[in-house]
């Protein structure tokens, strides 16, 4: 490891150390960035890598139970790819649309799907 | 981002490992400490230490003694369960269900255990939960519903996947770095360290951890059984685990009979896994036309934890069904993922090498968590040397580190020495074992916060030491078969655990010593300075500083920057 200042990860912001409880100075706007970021991996990492194990579960060529087994093993890599990813983007908005965008398209797919699955068989 | 890939790398490194880092300690020594589990638990009711000294039978003779035991004293059962003795655990252990009316709260199956030459009840031992409190509290910690604490090991299991993997990435040179030692360098020493032990036993980290995450993976990530099967989890484990089922006789039939020999069906169980031995015995609804029995394969035979098994007929010896023979990929993947991480499998020279490295990653956590610590208070050189204060997280982290890394093992020890001291007799006794186990940690961790001071790290670190390096004392004193009584009977899991525990003292000791030496040499290498040096001696009980809001006795004007860096409250 590098040694830097741990009060990081900064959009370009400044590594300043003055601890100013103000909203909008450089070191506040550097923690607010961190926060988003950290809820971007957290909870983001969650939703994308949950949905990424369901579509593996759904659309691998293996019996169901196989499908289900292989996608939910492999959730736990995409989790901490996506989390590195997050921490790795120039920008918040960037690290959140790397999330989002594909979230919302495995989403809308796996929506569907589910939902064609579910009128067929009521019809 | 302005500063480059691997910096940011580096930062989530730090961050994630540091801000779980306390659990992730706390997870690391107990899950490593279950490797010997059965060791444990043997050790902590000394009074079996010496009871089957002569005693061996094959499974398939165990076998038989113990339905000979079960017949005469389980009568109405519907179901018994027959451990099998093996290299490590060389009891029967035989556990039935009680005939209970329906409607009334399941009752906790009765557990005996058996000398497996004579079917003979053993000395009854202590109540203990022995080691199996830390395999639990590996994973469901303790004094909180197993549901939140499985969450929250995974969410620690999660960042500390991340640490890894990230950790990884930041390390241009991993290889010649693993080579490196620096050592009395202050923090640099800290790093080379912390490298050494993460690189070292780098596939085992990043295996255990992944593993770790596996094992409760279809409650963290539930979604993929929840789609497909349309909320029916029922089905999906049916399909995805067909062992568990099974076809054999679900109800009873009402009708009384024989219950056909069980020693040879042992045999067949063996003979047709290619010798490999079997490790239980399940009978349901003996003595009943419906009776099955189903013989299970040793966990040590194979690397997954999906273990085989053979169904018999319990009235007729014939064979039903063979389960776990061929298993489909992603469900054996998944098994050994499983097996690896539980180590069943593994004989003795693995299940060291586990171990030690499970020590490694100790150490590992250990030494990030320290590192931090050093590095921040580094920035505090300035203030500190002007007669300022550290941080509040700075603060925090010193004494939760201190709780943490040198408390626990304290805690450990204590544990040890609760099940030999507190009376047989005590109601309730294995919770006042805890109990001893989370005072004697909740006082270090509170005395830690209280008065972060490298005096405090050498007080808990010999502690501890003392503690675990007394065990091979203890424990001859109080009824168990000590180093020479158990070495000349060849009980080597006795004397692994005393000689383990001498070891681990002895460690505990030395870096208590070693704190003690260092600084003299650091003084004189540097501007003369007080610091600690020059306080009157502490006390050796784990009191409260009287100044708690201060730092610990710095006089920080004679600190130069460097040695306030180096000489923190962090060893």
């Amino acid at each position: 490891m590098t040694a830097r200042s741990p009060s990081h990860p900064a959009d370009g912001a400044t590594r300043s150390r003055i601890r100013l409880p103000l909203l909008w100075s450089d070191a506040a706007r550097c923690r607010w960035a961190v926060a988003s970021r950290a809820l971007a991996a957290i909870v983001g990492g969650y939703v994308l890598s949950a949905l990424c194990s369901t579509a593996l579960a759904m659309w691998l060529p293996l019996a169901r139970a196989e499908a289900v087994i292989t996608g939910t093993l492999a959730s736990f890599a995409i989790y901490a790819g996506a989390v590195m990813w997050v921490f790795a983007a120039r920008s918040a908005g960037r690290a959140w649309a790397g999330i989002a965008v594909p979230a919302a398209v495995l989403g809308a797919a796996l929506w569907l799907v589910v939902r064609g699955a579910a009128q067929g068989a009521a019809s | 981002m302005k500063e480059g890939f691997r910096q940011s790398m580096a930062w989530l490194h730090t961050w994630s490992g540091l801000l779980v880092g306390w659990v992730l300690f706390m997870v690391f020594a107990t899950g490593t400490s279950a490797y010997f589990r059965d060791e444990i638990s043997h050790w902590m009711k000394p009074e079996l230490h010496t009871a089957h000294a002569a005693s061996q039978a094959t499974p398939a003779q165990a076998a038989g003694q113990a339905v000979r035991f079960l017949e005469r004293e389980a009568t109405g059962s519907t179901r018994w369960n027959i451990g099998l003795p093996s290299d490590r655990e060389p009891d029967v252990r035989v556990t039935w269900t009680r005939p209970q009316p329906p409607g009334t709260p399941r009752q906790r199956p009765l557990a005996v255990q058996l000398d497996p030459a004579t079917g003979e009840r053993l000395a009854a031992p202590r109540a203990t939960r022995g080691g199996d409190f830390f395999y639990r509290m590996h994973f469901d910690l303790h004094y909180m519903p197993a549901l939140w604490a499985r969450w929250i090991v995974g969410f620690c299991a999660m960042f500390m996947l991340v640490a890894i993997v990230s950790g990884i990435v930041t390390h241009r040179r991993i290889f010649s770095d693993f080579f490196t030692f620096r050592p009395r360098k202050g923090q640099r020493s800290w790093l080379d360290a912390h490298n050494a032990t993460a690189v070292l036993a780098l596939p085992y980290h990043l295996m255990i951890t992944y593993t770790g995450l596996v094992t409760l993976m279809f409650m963290y990530m539930p979604w993929g059984a929840q789609t497909v099967y349309q909320g029916d989890q029922k089905t999906f484990f049916a399909e995805a685990f067909p062992n568990a089922a099974g076809s054999a006789p679900q109800k009873a039939a009402g009708r009384p009979a024989a219950l056909v020999p069980l020693g040879p069906l042992v045999e067949q169980a063996q003979a047709r896994w290619q010798g490999a031995a079997a490790s239980r015995v399940v009978v349901t609804f003996p003595r009943d036309a419906n009776a099955a029995v189903t013989v299970y394969r040793d966990a040590q035979s194979s690397l997954s934890s999906n273990q085989a098994s053979v169904v018999f007929n319990g009235t007729t010896g014939q064979l039903l069904e063979t389960r776990g023979e061929a298993v489909p990929a992603a469900s054996e993947t998944r098994g050994v993922f499983v097996g690896l991480h539980m180590g069943h499998f593994a004989g003795p020279v693995l299940r060291w090498l586990f171990f030690l490295s499970g020590l490694a990653g100790c150490v590992m956590v250990a030494t990030g968590l320290l590192m931090w610590a050093v590095k921040e208070r580094q920035k505090y050189a300035k203030a500190l040397a002007k007669g300022g204060r550290i941080g509040f997280g700075l603060r925090l982290v010193d004494g939760l580190n201190l709780g943490a890394i040198a408390g626990l093992p304290l805690a450990m020890a204590s544990f040890f020495w609760a099940n030999r001291l507190i009376p047989v007799t005590t109601a309730d006794r294995p919770a006042a074992e805890i109990a001893a186990f989370f005072t004697v940690w909740g006082a270090a961790t509170v005395a830690g916060i209280a008065w972060p001071a490298r005096r405090m790290w050498q007080v808990q670190l010999a502690l501890g030491g003392l503690l675990f390096a007394a065990v091979p004392v203890l424990n001859p004193l109080t009824g168990g078969a000590g180093l020479i009584t158990a070495g000349a009977a060849g009980h080597w899991s006795l004397v692994g655990f005393d000689a383990t525990c001498l070891l681990l003292g002895a460690a505990l000791l030395a870096s208590a010593w070693w704190l003690g030496r260092r600084k003299p040499a650091a003084r004189a290498g540097t501007a003369p300075r007080s610091a600690q040096a020059a306080r009157p001696a502490q006390p050796a009980a784990p009191a409260p500083h009287p100044h708690p809001a201060g730092e610990p006795g710095l006089s920080p004007a004679r600190h130069t920057l460097a040695a306030a860096a180096a000489e923190g409250s962090s060893p």
